[in-house]
């Protein structure tokens, strides 16, 4: 019998709802394949893509979203020997990808519980209704941390989504195939294109274009380095981007109300 | 004021009209914009694009107000800003003239108004006139008509010279821009000779679409009446002017369309008297690209004004 050729897969960026090359026509060597190297094109488009989707994603019911996170959990369920032999099997693997799952079941529970959490009725001297709620930031920057490839980036990209915002993530840089494979899993998890992009490349090239992005209005820099977190303060001072430096993100309100903006609403009453 | 032309000397004159290389032009005008335009000379166009812009408003749903925000937005694109020049005009419907004309004397902006029964140009003559004479009455500096393309398209070429010719009479003082809605003529050929007749006519300027009908400006559409526009000066002397509107959304677009005028009309055409760019949305973008060149940090849509 004829031996079979192996179909090998190209790495691609997932932009938009798509799985593109980077624009530059650039890769880089990352985990035995060649993966994209996103340039700063790249990213922009990303942010366009981002920035289109916000709008209906943040609209959508936080039940909608919630089904939609659980989707992703049975997703990566499904998926689950992939990314097991994508990380080098073994145990720690297996905790790896169990936690993500974890994760994303977690989210999806909360996402219509966040606002009875952290939004308050408060006391007033005065003829008013006063409530604070919280709402989603907008388009939030995202950057993985270099380890665990896959939990770290999920860690950080369910609360965001949970919040109702948009992302743009860059991936761990030295292990980027889980971050990218997991791209796979959010298309067919039946989230809007555009509210995930994710990149692949050099984090030195790109970060300083995502912090100093008008059009970005939240970064998520936990997994910064210390010279790294200071340039991106610096950078993001251009329109007041909220910065968030939590270094260990365990599943939490909090880390989702971190991304989210808290309104205050003065509603007249006995007047 | 355009001299009358027998019939015959009409039908001599479209028979002269050479046909268009169609994949030529769509090869050529692919290959144009695709020329990399970076940094000094981005921010040299940019500020082209704004000097040739006609700062549009065509919707049923226009208000004196919102043409009073235009009218700042014309003057001061960016506020706070002085280094960014005003446009070249605004243009808007003729109900709408004498708002504008109050808001922009002295200013140097002009006031632009389509007429003859804009978008569509299905109505009697004597109408269309009319409608042209009393926009330059309210104050109109340029007048945006329509060519009639049912008789264009029937081949009734001596009713839309006549049309053209009167309605040109009718706006004197005011520039005269043709509109010949490329996106219902069909063919390129049909494209060239509609441009010539425009021209033959005497238009001032001859413009792609209203902005009404998909598709609207083209490239190749728009090579092909530069080229119209070349081949007539090589003929006549007369130099006439290059208006493509509808669809140009972003700079991008716009320097591809500068980059084609400057190769095929060359630096002559390189001037608010010769080229604009019909546009509602293009401004912000314009500006945008401008700040980023100038801070170095991508641009957003929230710290611009709404249109």
């Amino acid at each position: 019998m004829a031996e079979r050729l192996e179909v090998r897969k190209t790495y691609k960026l997932y932009m938009g709802g798509q799985f593109v090359r980077s624009e530059s026509g650039r890769s880089y060597a990352a985990e035995g394949f060649n993966v994209p190297r996103a340039s700063r094109k790249d990213l922009r488009d990303s942010v366009r893509a981002a920035r289109a989707a916000f709008p209906g994603w943040s609209a959508r019911t936080a039940m909608n979203r919630g089904q939609i996170l659980y989707r992703i959990a049975e997703m990566l369920e499904g998926r689950r020997a992939q990314f097991l032999s994508l990380l080098g099997g073994g145990r720690p693997a297996g905790r790896q990808v169990d936690a993500a799952i974890a994760t994303w079941v977690w989210y999806a529970g909360l996402t219509d519980k966040v606002a009875q959490l952290a939004g308050t009725v408060n006391p007033v001297a005065g003829p008013y209704f006063n409530f604070t709620i919280p709402e989603p930031t907008g388009v939030v920057g995202m950057v993985a941390p270099e380890e665990p490839p896959l939990l770290g980036l999920v860690a950080r990209l369910a609360p965001a989504l949970c919040g109702g915002n948009a992302v743009v993530a860059l991936a761990s840089e030295p292990l980027p195939l889980a971050a990218l494979t997991l791209a796979e899993v959010l298309a067919t998890g039946d989230l809007p294109p555009g509210v995930v992009n994710l990149l692949s490349g050099r984090r030195a090239e790109l970060l300083p274009w995502l912090a100093s992005h008008m059009d970005v209005n939240a970064l998520d820099a936990g997994a910064c380095t210390d010279p790294e977190l200071a340039a991106v303060e610096e950078a993001a001072a251009g329109n007041l981007k909220r910065v968030v430096r939590q270094r260990e993100v365990q599943p939490s309100p909090q880390a989702v109300t971190a991304l989210m903006e808290f309104k205050t609403v003065w509603h007249p009453i006995g007047v | 004021m355009a001299t009358a032309v027998t019939l015959a000397h009409l039908g001599s004159l479209m028979r002269g009209v050479r046909t268009v290389d169609q994949v030529g032009a769509e090869e050529r005008a692919a290959s144009l914009s695709k020329r990399s335009i970076k940094r000094s000379s981005k921010l040299w166009a940019l500020d082209l694009a704004i000097r040739c812009m006609d700062l549009t408003t065509l919707e049923g749903a226009d208000t004196p107000g919102k043409v009073a925000a235009l009218c700042s937005k014309a003057i001061r694109p960016q506020p706070g800003d002085a280094s960014i020049p005003s446009v070249a005009a605004v243009c808007l419907y003729p109900s709408l003239v004498a708002e504008a004309t109050r808001h922009l004397r002295g200013s140097g902006v002009r006031v632009a108004s389509v007429a003859t029964a804009f978008p569509s140009g299905q109505s009697f003559l004597d109408v269309k006139v009319a409608e042209a004479r009393q926009a330059v009455a309210a104050g109109a500096d340029e007048v945006d008509m329509v060519i009639d393309r049912g008789a264009f398209l029937s081949g009734d070429y001596q009713k839309v010279y006549d049309e053209i010719g009167a309605v040109k009479e009718a706006c004197e003082p005011a520039h005269l821009k043709v509109i010949l809605e490329t996106g219902e003529l069909g063919t390129y050929d049909n494209v060239r000779r509609a441009s010539i007749l425009a021209m033959a006519a005497g238009a001032d300027f001859i413009k792609t679409s209203t902005g009404k009908v998909q598709p609207a400006a083209t490239l190749p559409v728009s090579l092909v009446m530069m080229e119209s526009i070349r081949d007539f000066h090589h003929e006549t002397g007369r130099l006439v002017g290059f208006k493509p509107a509808g669809g140009i959304r972003t700079s991008k677009v716009a320097i591809a369309y500068l980059v084609m005028l400057w190769e095929t009309l060359g630096a002559e055409w390189m001037t608010p008297e010769r080229f604009r760019l019909g546009a509602s949305s293009l401004l912000n973008d314009v500006l945008m690209q401008i700040s980023k060149e100038r801070s170095g940090s991508y641009q957003s849509d929230d710290y611009f004004t709404k249109d």
